[in-house]
């Protein structure tokens, strides 16, 4: 790790203006990745500014039913929120899927969607990786990509993003606010499902944010149907574990059909995974396992799955399947 | 880069003098001489460096000194042991319960699972749910799956969870009784 | 022998002795114990996995403020070659593996040696490497013996004609993955210079096994170097043998007049630098006629080592003991490539050999429509099938009906996929176990009495979690006749009396044994009242019944599994295992051994995969995000029980080891129940999700 200098930011002004000054510079949240990240080297900033001070930790609510989440406030007290429990719970499980309750208590909501990839060529400053020295080659795609992208993928990257957090949030149509060094005074508002991007010719971005935007807020839409929706997670251990897949849904019915239904996938891709295609195949459908599995089906019918990952395909479409039908009082299998 | 920072660390402030680039867990162990905190994976992957960061659970790993000047935490040595600091024998029901139920082998990742249980039974005090919690709007009974699952930040590679499992759960039913 | 000790101390469950040190924290393991303003150290690793370093360029590492030395090859202290290639560090450019250590800096704080580790520049000359684990390369070569000195093939009869012959046969090949052992404490030594010789605080099972190793590599009488190690965080074999690390320390204390350093190996860098468990391919063949005895058992395995050293894993050994067949084979050979060296990995050897074996019995057992508790106890031999001596006791049997009684085992429906509950299948399984007893004459012990009026006694053991503190305690007690309260022991340091390392489940066996040898003489010679300052030392001696019996311990193990219809996600709600393993000293802290085990082997089942890029050269999942151990959320009941076992023969306690067993066998039932759950037969670990999700 290289020596930095350490800057507790006053306002969001300053510290947007002392990141965007200073090309080494970083925000410093949590620290959970960005520090893991120095150790390795795969992050070198010379000066870090520490965010965690900015009055952004509190819940809010919104004009018109919605919630405004702070980005400082920690992944452990927005999965506690009442509010978040019970009209989005999807939220709060996505939430509380991830990490551990140590980690939980020190991660904040905008850090959580800033993390990197766990690709291990990423992390691993030994060996080629076009994300972190572009025009390098990607190791993974030959090598170790069990935990890899099927969907969206690129010759260049084939890495998937592992937030639990931006899964939930993009399904919920949650927005992000940014302020950013252009952005004066105020700020501007992104898509929670575009705050992502695939990995195309430039892998070594994960996000549309420049140096210099600080996420400052998340909100979250009044949506009635979340209060039924929830975050399902597929991995290798029982807990504290990466994605193998996951996703996140809700679903309301009208009548005795499918009136609508949001369905993100995570683990998939380079970015939270919006099933749109599945969603338009369900909306006005009987809601059973059939037409559940035809829908993720035509979800994943581009799938591009590499040598060693080809279950995912089978896997994202099961669990999708498997949510639904839980959401919708289905009967086990 | 040095900076200065105060840190009160079971009961005791300490002030020093520390490179940005020293983490909690490095500033206690190698600058304070606290080693009850263990290192076991330097990078929030195991839980042996937990302790109660003001009041809540937290690795000390991955959190730079500097950014936590004036922090008051509490490691196993100090819990239970009040104001007096740190006593000579084991003073919280956490400690016995962990004797008793031989909730350890090697000892290493210990403190850190004893820090742990005691930040995540104040979480479930306050009502917050888990990934297991059946309905996450409702407030959840602590069992030994939510045990399980809230203690998965605390890795044991001696495989000592069903006592350490059992210990909690024993102090948890003692205080709701 | 004396006969066997009467217990009174033995027996029952105090809480660990060292309890209240380890739960405060206050324990001080290697990297904790006090030195004056130590020197830290942070290692170069090889970034090719075979040819030399060209030039090395140190002056950036150099200029930094706070940087002390730079250890290259250039410039490193001089060792002794010829004696053990994994230590024989900087001595000259060759690299043999991806992660060897090829420099070292030191530095005045860890951050400032890490940056500067950072740093090194170093230039190599390539040459092409090999890594390619596999069964079919044709240079296979096969070790002259396997570890730690058993014959590498054994034949009896005709195999090949007797598997054609048979009405029942199960061929088929099972897998086990490259895993390592992952201590929760990183290898760590403190090492110091001063006019005495050289000390070294170190994270090891054996004090004096890492002095005589590495005495001799740095040319020194091992009279001038001692080894403190109260505290050790885990271990698993791990730390069983030095390492290259060990010999760094050293090396960089040398160049520090006499500052101490301390060295701890980051978790990144122990996937190269520590050992692991080769992975295995095993060939199975087993020949049976229709009430399911076994006519043939072959066992046919391959696995790696590396070039710079060999270590050759014993694999097929468990096969020559556990079943009576006539007709038996068992052969190993390696794939010598350009890894990092293997190593010992709890139960070597065991617990990857009752993996094929065990699930292939649970086949040949559906092959014959015979429950596979009951296939077992056909093929109960009666006497060590491989030498034909008796066993010193054996209670598969008892193990396997006692263990059925209590998991539930009659009520099984015998037909796989056949029980759905809630959107999971659920299967049981059973599953074998064993280990041998190991001893090592000439371990040493002594007692004597504090001028306080307290017995000492005095042995240069190590409690890497063994419960060792306090199991020795109450031995000693009872060969002293006196409340353990009155006993005050003295472990893990090589100026204590000499001792093996905890290894091998024969801790106590061997300090036990020494412990007793030391009590009973020091009785002989002072009586019953013997007062302060009164002292003996005493040996233990090669056991007379050591040729004439098989000595081995026996389980069998039960496990519950469920699996996800949809996502194959898979789960262990229950383990249960009885084991005969001679006496028991302390049921509490023997208990925490044995379930600890059935949790690795849990692990070892589910999770534990180090995946091995050959391409680069190096563990890809290389920490403990990514390399999978057994959570707290993955292990449920896991329960121990164990039969009252009279064994006169092993030692004077009557103890057979027990730090292993636990372990074997384990994940063969897991496997087993896996596919009484789903249908589906799964050979190779771990066994993820994706195994199952169709």
């Amino acid at each position: 790790m290289i020596p930095f200098d350490y800057r507790r930011a006053g306002d969001a002004e300053t510290a947007v203006a002392a990141v965007a000054g200073n090309p080494g510079a970083a925000f410093l949240g949590g620290g959970t990745n960005l520090v893991d990240h120095m150790k390795l080297g795969v992050a070198e900033p010379d000066l870090l500014v520490d965010v965690t001070r900015l009055p952004f930790d509190s819940v809010d609510p919104l004009p018109g039913g919605g919630l405004r989440i702070g980005a400082g406030v920690r992944n452990s007290d927005l999965a506690a929120d009442e509010r978040v429990r019970t009209r989005y719970p999807v939220l709060a499980e996505a939430l509380l899927s991830g990490a551990s309750g140590q980690l939980r208590n020190l991660a904040t909501t905008g850090g959580n969607l800033l993390q990197r990839t766990r690709c291990g060529y990423f992390q691993d400053v030994t060996t080629p990786c076009n994300k972190r020295r572009p025009g390098e080659g990607c190791s993974a795609r030959e090598g170790y990509h069990r935990y890899h992208a099927i969907l969206g993928a690129s010759p260049h990257c084939v890495a998937v993003h592992p937030s639990d957090l931006a899964v939930a949030l993009t399904a919920l149509d949650a927005v992000v606010r940014v302020r950013g060094p252009r952005d004066g005074h105020g700020e501007r508002a992104i898509p929670a499902a575009e705050l992502h991007r695939l990995p195309g010719e430039h892998p070594e971005w994960d996000t549309v944010l420049g140096h210099g935007d600080l996420i400052t807020a998340v909100d979250l839409p009044p949506l009635p149907m979340a209060a039924r929706s929830r975050y399902r997670k597929v991995r290798d251990r029982a807990s504290y574990a990466f994605a193998l897949v996951s996703v996140a849904a809700a679903v309301e019915l009208t009548g005795d059909v499918i009136g609508d239904v949001r369905i993100a996938l995570g683990g998939v891709a380079h970015k939270p995974w919006r099933a749109t295609l599945a969603e338009a195949a369900l909306r006005g459908r009987p809601p059973d396992r059939a037409e559940f599995r035809a829908a993720a089906e035509a979800e994943l019918a581009d799938a591009q799955p590499l040598r060693d990952n080809r279950f995912k395909v089978p896997m994202a479409r099961n669990t999708i399947v498997s949510v639904l039908a839980g959401l919708t009082g289905e009967e086990p299998r | 880069m040095d900076a200065d920072i105060t840190l009160t660390v079971d009961g005791e402030r300490r002030a020093l003098t520390v490179d940005t680039r020293v983490t909690l867990l490095d500033a206690l162990r190698d600058r304070l001489g606290v080693t009850s905190p263990k290192k076991g994976c330097d990078h929030g992957q195991c839980g042996t460096c937990t302790v109660l960061l003001d009041g809540r659970r937290a690795t000390t790993c991955l959190a730079f000194a500097v950014a936590h000047d004036g922090a008051e935490i509490t490691t196993s040595a100090g819990l239970g042991a009040g104001d007096g600091g740190v006593g000579a024998e084991p003073a919280h029901p956490l400690h016995r319960a962990f004797l008793e139920h031989d909730g350890f082998q090697c000892g290493y990742c210990t403190p850190g699972q004893i820090c742990s249980a005691a930040g995540m039974l104040a979480e479930a005090e306050a009502g917050w749910p888990s990934a297991v919690t059946p309905d996450v709007a409702e407030r959840p009974a602590l069992d030994e799956a939510e045990i399980r699952e809230r203690m998965s930040g605390n890795l044991c590679r001696c495989g000592a969870y069903p006592g350490i499992v059992a210990a909690i759960l024993g102090v948890a039913e003692g205080r709701r009784t | 022998m004396t006969g066997l000790l009467r217990p009174s101390a033995v027996g029952r469950s105090p809480v660990r002795v060292d309890g209240p040190a380890k739960v405060t924290g206050r324990a001080p393991y290697a990297y904790e114990q006090p030195v004056r303003e130590p020197a830290y150290v942070h290692p170069v690793q090889a970034t090719i996995a075979r040819g030399r370093v060209t030039a090395i360029h140190t002056g950036a590492a150099l200029a930094l403020d706070g940087v002390l030395t730079v250890l290259t090859p250039e410039n490193a202290p001089h060792l002794e070659r010829g004696i053990d290639p994994e230590l024989e560090i900087l001595q000259s450019p060759d690299v043999a593996f991806r992660g060897q250590l090829v420099g070292a800096v030191v530095a005045e704080t860890p951050e400032v040696a890490r940056q500067a580790a950072g740093l090194v520049r170093i230039e190599y000359e390539r040459a092409e490497h090999d890594c390619v684990f596999s069964a079919d390369r044709t240079d296979l070569y096969r070790p002259e013996v396997v570890n730690p000195s058993l014959p590498t093939d054994t034949s009896d009869g005709d195999v090949g004609t007797a598997l054609r012959d048979a009405e029942r046969t199960v061929v088929a090949t099972y897998t086990t993955a490259m895993t390592h052992n992952n201590p929760m404490e990183p290898h760590t030594t403190v090492a110091v210079w001063d006019d005495d010789g050289l000390t070294l605080y170190d994270s090891t099972q054996g004090v004096h096994a890492m002095r005589e190793s590495v005495a001799p590599v740095l040319g020194l009488d091992p009279g001038v170097v001692r080894v403190v190690a109260p505290y050790v965080g885990g271990g698993f074999g791990s730390k069983g043998t030095a390492h290259a690390h060990l010999v760094l320390a050293a090396l960089a204390a040398k160049r520090t007049a006499g500052r101490p350093v301390k060295l701890a190996l980051t978790r990144q860098q122990m996937f190269s630098l520590v050992g692991y468990r080769t992975p295995t391919v095993q060939r199975v063949g087993l020949g049976a006629d229709p009430d399911g005895r076994l006519t043939a058992l072959s066992v046919d395995v391959v696995e790696q080592t590396a070039r710079i050293k060999e270590f050759a894993e014993q694999t097929g050994v468990p096969a020559r003991k556990v079943y009576a067949a006539p007709n038996r084979r068992t052969t190993h050979r390696l794939a010598a490539l350009d890894v990092p060296v293997p190593s010992w990995m709890r139960a070597p050897g065991e617990c990857p050999g009752m993996f094929g074996p065990e699930v292939a019995m649970d086949e040949l057992a559906q092959a014959c429509d015979i429950d596979p508790v009951e296939l077992r106890i056909r093929n109960e031999p009666e006497t060590d099938p491989e030498t034909g001596l008796p066993f010193s006791s054996r209670d598969l049997v008892g193990c396997l009906r006692e263990g059925a009684d209590r998991f539930g085992w009659r009520r099984r429906d015998p037909r796989p996929r056949a029980r759905l509950e809630d959107g999971w299948w659920v299967g049981t399984g059973v599953a074998s176990s064993t280990y041998p007893v190991h001893a090592s004459p000439g371990t040493t012990a002594t007692v004597r009495i504090s001028p306080d009026g307290r017995y000492e006694v005095l042995i240069g053991a190590v409690d890497i979690g063994t419960g060792a503190w306090t199991a020795l305690t109450q031995i000693a007690a009872d060969a002293l006749g006196v409340p353990a309260e009155d006993v005050h022991l003295h472990i893990g340091d090589t100026d204590l009396p000499e001792a093996p390392v905890a290894g091998g489940s024969s801790g106590t066996t061997n300090w036990g044994s020494a412990i007793v040898a030391a009590a009973r003489s020091f009785r002989e010679k002072y009586g019953p009242d013997a007062g302060p300052g009164d002292e003996h030392t005493a040996s233990t001696a090669e056991n007379p019944f050591a040729q004439r019996y098989a000595m081995r311990a026996f389980g069998a193990q039960f496990a519950e599994v469920r699996v996800h219809a949809d996502t194959g996600e898979i789960r262990v709600p229950r383990l249960l295992g009885v084991f005969a393993a001679g006496r028991i000293v302390n049921p509490r802290t023997a208990r925490s051994q044995l379930t600890g085990g059935m949790t690795m082997g849990l692990s070892m089942a589910l999770h534990e995969e180090s995946v091995f890029d050959d391409r680069f050269g190096f563990v890809v999942n290389h920490d403990l995000a990514e390399y999978h151990i057994a959570t707290c959320a993955d292990v449920r009941s896991v329960e121990a029980y164990w039969r009252d076992e009279h064994d006169p023969y092993v030692n004077p306690m009557g103890t057979k080891g027990i730090g292993e067993i636990g372990i074997v066998g384990t994940a063969a039932a897991i496997a087993n129940a896996a596919h009484h759950a789903t249908g589906a037969r799964v050979r190779d670990l771990p066994m993820t999700p994706d195994k199952f999700c169709e």
